[in-house]
């Protein structure tokens, strides 16, 4: 699974901070100043009360799998994955570095940014505990 | 019991090839628009309202009207993917109902097994403008992959099995051998399903469905006309719609929108789920079909792996007959869009005109579920319920 590539996002123009932070390591989050829900993914108008006033945050990083499908077919194989962060929202992602025989709902990840197959960085994550490789 | 309803389904047919390399997509549309019609009684001259979806090669309905020199005064291309059929059902009975047309003709055909899209690790066809791709792309988002996850998440939160769901696939194939047209005609076992093999863990080759071409068409028109005609009449009594996405990132994967267009539909018909006799589901995977199970109230959410066991989906055997056709898992799954089929076998039911080994008997209300896009990321339910007279 260490063998997968990530495609390359291909930022919006309103979200372009979002990958540039990814590079650095960071994990950005919006979350609404007028009703304070941090949500995902991001977007300029929050999804709850439609304010204009998102700010981004930058999330902890830590979160727990909600689900995960290990999709042995493809070339080089990799899990798809929900991940629940601490801050509220849960996001696509993909769980690396793992037993993938021992991986679990519920079980604690942390971020851990990869090149994807460009100049981008994505957030995956990889157990943070018990079950990491 | 008698409801009122605005519309009638006169004509249902399906197209007898699953795979077509000699036909083109436009021939297929014809060849079902016509089946219908010689179903219903009527011609072409009579149709005057023309609903398809994106199968529909060419600008929405345009291409395919020109094709069929079709003299319309009503169109809708509504697309929600496979769930798309059903809503034209019902948008078709609103149409009538408006007085913008008399005879919708519905149409969905295809050739994916001829263009190369019937791989399991099909590829979405995604725009990067749609605000969700930069988000889901990067990290290969797969159909298989969705459903895996839905699949995953019910085990975990309910304690659904392989084997559950493999009843699921055991009722389609036995309900498949019956039909000469099905694509896979042979009855498989629990053991049979669970011991092919993963394909996304925790999906079985043979959890997921088949990929066909051809299509199916549908005509529906008003009380009168239907009244004039000559076939068993199937009114449309409840219908239902309704999309659910992610919400902002507070999601449940395991719910599916038919919760709402279920309830919708059971109240348009006043009746409940008891009432049903007959049931087609979109089988995309066999967990599709017992999500919808579960949301439209035909058990508890969360028990439909106890529900399923033991052949409970089997007509004959089981309290609730699905998919008598063989369903998408065996039968056939035009284009990935299997609304369409879901809405011809509940009228085969409805009609009494079901292969005599599966037809469910008195079979006067039958309900037809099925869900476009993807459950765990975004879809739309559709639900229909028809009723003998
Ligand atoms: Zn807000």
């Amino acid at each position: 699974m260490s063998d997968y590539l990530n495609p390359e996002p291909v930022p919006a123009p309103d979200t372009t901070i979002f990958w540039e932070a990814a590079k650095q390591g960071r994990l950005l989050l919006k979350q609404c100043r007028n009703c304070g829900k941090p949500h995902w993914y991001p977007r300029q108008l929050c999804p709850f009360c439609f304010s204009v006033d998102t700010d981004w945050i930058e999330a902890s990083g830590k979160g727990e799998i909600y689900s995960f499908c290990y999709m042995r077919k493809a070339a080089a194989p990799y899990v798809l994955a929900y991940v629940t962060l601490a801050e509220g929202p849960t996001m696509m992602t993909n769980i690396v570095d793992a037993d993938i025989g021992s991986l679990y709902t519920g079980q604690k990840v942390e971020v851990d940014f990869r090149k994807s197959v460009g100049e981008w960085s994505v957030p995956l994550f990889r157990p943070s505990g018990p079950g990491s490789l | 019991m008698s409801r009122h309803a605005a519309a009638y389904i006169v004509g249902a047919y399906e197209h007898p090839l699953r795979n077509a390399p000699d036909t083109s997509v436009a021939q297929l549309h014809a060849e079902v628009a016509a089946g219908a019609l010689a179903d219903a009684g009527l011609t072409k001259e009579d149709i005057d309202g023309f609903f398809c979806g994106p199968d529909a090669p060419g600008t929405g309905p345009l291409s395919l009207a020109d094709y069929m020199n079709l003299n319309l005064r009503h169109v809708d291309t509504t697309n929600t993917s496979g769930s798309s059929y059903l809503i034209h059902v019902a948008h078709a009975a609103q149409a009538i109902a408006a007085g913008k047309c008399n005879v919708a003709l519905i149409t969905l055909a295809g050739r994916p097994r001829q263009e190369g899209k019937s791989k399991g690790a099909l590829k979405r066809q995604d725009n990067p403008n749609q605000p969700d791709f930069e988000w889901e792309n990067p990290f290969g988002i797969q159909i298989l992959g969705v459903y895996g996850m839905v699949a995953q998440r019910h085990m975990h939160r309910y304690g659904t099995t392989a084997e559950q769901m493999a009843w699921v696939k055991v009722a389609a194939s036995h309900h498949a051998q019956f039909n000469p047209h099905a694509m896979l005609r042979d009855p498989v076992t629990v053991e049979d399903v669970v011991n092919s093999p993963l394909v996304a863990d925790p999906l079985h080759r043979l959890d997921c469905c088949i990929v066909t071409d051809g299509g199916g068409a549908l005509i529906v028109t008003r009380p009168e006309i239907a009244k004039s005609l000559k076939r068993p009449r199937v009114k449309v009594v409840g219908c239902g719609e309704a999309p659910m996405g992610q919400a902002g990132g507070y999601f449940e994967i395991t719910d599916t929108a038919a919760q709402k267009s279920g309830a919708a539909a059971y109240a348009e018909a006043n009746v409940k789920p008891s009432d049903i006799k007959y049931v087609s589901l979109y089988d995309s995977f066999t967990i599709t079909a017992m999500l919808q199970i579960e949301d439209l109230g035909f058990c508890e959410k969360g028990a439909v792996g106890r529900f399923v066991e033991d052949g409970n989906l089997i007509s004959g055997r089981g309290r609730l007959p699905f998919n008598t056709d063989g369903g998408g898992l065996c039968n056939n799954h035009p284009v990935n869009r299997g609304g369409m089929t879901k809405a011809l076998e509940a009228v085969r039911q409805i009609r009494g005109e079901a292969h005599p080994s599966v037809q469910v008997p008195n079979c006067d209300l039958a309900l037809a579920n099925a869900i476009g896009g993807q459950l765990g990321v975004r879809h739309a339910s559709s639900t229909l319920i028809l009723e003998r007279g």
